[in-house]
């Protein structure tokens, strides 16, 4: 059988798979899609009357939906370049490691493509971007080179899961000589999208805050911590749910790893509080406002403590090889992770960059209620996605879905 | 529209001719049933349709008779402006010209904030010029207050400009006679250009914006001052309706102090070649590198 038939057959037991499930899982699923819908309704009224309903002006022109956007680039980054140790130490289950790191990688990439749709002035002009029918500013722009990047690192791996979820599916084994180039490429795309990510903010000498060589690398270094953080807890579930040996040891060394990556993101933060701190130059006000307020305007300075407080929790956590080795603080310490580099990238970046704005002014930026729908519908496609994929995945990988069954099933 | 424009096409059409033809020619067609065309890759006639579509467009809509001018830049022409911080007093006659020449928003109910392309900051004269120490909001009704003096900061139309190159779709670019333009039509509002910019010139049409039709100004520039439309950025063009027709900027002319200088830069008999041969200039952050054309200076 060709594999566009395979292909067919694969996605009706996949339709098949993700429309049956427990009580708990049309639950799961329904929130989901309630979210989805709220913040749908709340994208039709910024729509229409434009991003004024957002709590962006100019001089804070960029907000939480970008915000969103740099820190989900970090966790499409990073899922993947689990790939790295999983290779150095052997993991057994290496091909499944990837598989569902590029599943997380796939659904991130999708949110962030949302959030910065979410973020455009003008959505109907999306085609002035496309080559050939638009005009795309390479090389010059940085986030011209973001879109082909990120398009480019989302086909990348949806090709390669499709990829092995068809050939397991098929009941045969994926074929090296395609599959690993792919996944080895995807490893510098990995950290392309990151860097390049970055660049976008680093490049603009009139804003200090971003216009720091450490931009790039911190960037990466908070990736290693926020990815992963998924991971460890899907690996978990894994290994509950399918024979998957997946061995505790691996999960004690990818939370050891994280925790390595962690203290490089503290001390590239010790780094640049330092610089900004000792040469006391007008630069520091940035800083100043993120964690201590300026003239009265605090609203990031309890985030930006909580985030910090997170993150040295986290690091305490997982280098301490007794409590890493314990589910319940492994998985703290994945949330806490998770939430001090969601708040250090989804806030703690994008708004002090522009407080105090160019000319010296001080708007206090602050969501709105339609931004944060918008972004909850955004995070809520996201997650439906994730959970079907990894549904699907989880069939296949367990055997529950093959196409011989499926062929039978149609036969009969 | 601009050099770059006129060589991109004699490129496209060398492309066409060769290889490139089959590609060229699917692109038009995608081009013309998918999306309008950049102002900067069309031809003179493109153009003029074009204005002549603004003209028959913006007539319906305001009700007033209108003239949107295409003037390409003039040869031996490069713009450029000084600001005597001397005499400015802050009184703001610049900023109200502005808005009255070019179109801006007034803002109110259902419109947001008013946009303003030029932003007046008073500042400690103890201090200098200390942008972290400058206040935009003060009363144009007591100046000048004692101790201070003001900085009226718009565009700066650089020579190395950061916001061009960082457009995506490359909606924004300098033309030859050095005035920084956007094409409203092309600008996809990822706002990309306000990040950029060092002087917070940019601004952003964050709703629809209000335009009384009696207040509409029916002198336009297809890349100055014809109304724009929500969800754009939009800047100071050194009045390009207006200077590209030999006359001074409406802020220039506003200037009850006498403050402001503009001209060719190539001709050295123009008061702006004058001023920099017999003043000392100065410009905002310099160390950026951006080469501002707008030149500071005391007395």
């Amino acid at each position: 059988m060709s594999f566009l038939r395979a292909f067919a057959a694969f996605t009706t037991g996949s339709i098949r798979v993700v429309t049956r499930g427990s009580v708990a899982y049309f639950a799961w699923m329904a929130a989901l899609l309630a979210l989805v819908v709220v913040g749908a309704i709340a994208y039709s009224g910024q729509f229409e009357h434009g991003l004024i309903r957002t709590g962006m002006r100019d001089p804070v022109s960029w907000g939480f939906y970008i915000g969103n956007f740099t820190f989900l680039v970090g966790v499409a980054a990073a899922a993947v370049i689990l790939v790295i140790p999983a290779y150095v130490y052997h993991w057994k289950p290496i091909k499944e490691i990837v598989l569902f790191g590029e599943l997380l990688a796939v659904s991130a990439l999708a949110m962030c493509m949302l959030f910065v749709l979410a973020d455009m002035g003008r959505p109907d002009r999306l085609l002035h971007i496309v080559p050939l029918i638009g005009n795309m500013h390479l090389p010059s722009s940085l986030l011209a080179w973001d879109v082909v990047v990120l398009n480019g690192y989302f086909y990348l791996n949806l090709t390669v899961v499709t990829y092995l979820l068809v050939s397991w599916f098929r009941g045969r084994d994926p074929d090296k000589r395609f599959f690993t180039p792919l996944v080895l490429f995807s490893i510098p795309m990995a950290v392309g999208i990151h860097s390049v990510t970055a660049f976008v903010y680093n490049g603009l000498a009139g804003r200090p805050y971003w216009n720091a060589s450490i931009l790039a690398p911190r960037f990466l270094v908070s990736a290693f911590c926020s990815g992963p953080a998924v991971m460890l807890v899907l690996l978990q579930v894994l290994r509950r749910v399918t024979k998957l040996d997946i061995k505790r040891e691996a999960l004690s060394k990818i939370a050891e790893l994280m925790a390595y990556a962690m203290f490089v993101n503290l001390f590239f933060l010790g780094a640049e509080v330092f610089k900004e701190v000792y040469s006391d130059t007008h630069h520091l006000k940035h800083l100043e406002y993120l964690y201590f307020g300026l003239e009265g305007h605090t609203a990031l300075v309890p985030w930006a403590w909580t985030s910090f407080v997170c993150n040295v929790a986290a690091f305490v956590l997982f280098v301490v090889p007794r409590l890493r080795e314990k589910a319940l603080w492994l998985n703290a310490g994945c949330v806490l992770i998770f939430a001090g580099v969601f708040i250090e990238k989804g806030i703690g970046l994008v708004v002090p960059g522009y407080t105090p704005s160019v000319l010296g002014e001080i708007y206090e930026y602050a969501p709105s209620t339609t931004e944060l729908l918008v972004s909850a519908g955004i995070f809520g496609i996201g997650a439906l996605l994730f959970t079907a994929t990894t549904r699907v995945a989880i069939a296949v990988v367990r055997g529950d879905l093959r196409l011989e069954a499926e062929t039978q099933a149609a036969a009969a | 529209m601009s050099d770059d424009g006129v060589t991109r096409r004699a490129v496209l059409g060398a492309a066409a001719a060769g290889a490139g033809l089959a590609l060229a020619g699917c692109r038009k067609q995608l081009v013309d049933e998918f999306v309008s065309t950049r102002l900067a890759e069309m031809d003179r006639d493109q153009v003029r349709r074009f204005v002549g579509e603004l003209e028959t467009r913006y007539r319906e809509q305001y009700g007033r008779d209108v003239h949107v001018a295409d003037t390409p830049a003039e040869e031996g022409v490069l713009f450029a402006y000084g600001l005597d911080l001397d005499r400015c007093n802050g009184n703001r006659k610049c900023v109200e010209a502005c808005v009255e020449e070019n179109n801006q928003s007034r803002g109110g109910t259902g419109h947001g904030a008013p946009i303003q392309w030029i932003t007046v900051l008073e500042m400690d004269k103890e201090r200098g010029v200390d942008l972290d120490h400058a206040n935009m909001y003060y009363d144009a009704e007591q100046v000048p207050r004692e101790g201070h003096f003001y900085l009226p900061v718009q565009c700066q139309h650089c020579d190395n400009p950061p916001c061009t190159k960082v457009c995506p779709v490359e909606a924004t670019w300098k033309e030859p006679d050095g005035i920084v333009v956007i094409d409203y039509d092309w600008c996809i509002g990822c706002r990309c250009c306000m990040s950029a910019c060092p002087y917070g010139a940019r601004h952003f049409n964050w709703t629809e914006p209000n335009l009384p039709a009696e207040q509409l100004n029916p002198e336009m520039h297809v890349l100055g001052n014809r109304p724009r439309m929500r969800g754009v950025v939009e800047k100071c063009t050194f009045c390009v309706q207006r200077t590209r027709r030999g006359l001074y900027p409406a802020c220039h002319e506003a200037c009850p102090t006498g403050a402001r200088v503009f001209g060719n830069l190539l001709d050295p008999a123009s008061e702006i070649r004058q001023l920099i041969e017999r003043k000392r200039v100065f410009l905002l952050k310099a160390e950026l590198n951006t080469r501002p054309s707008f030149f500071y200076f005391y007395g």
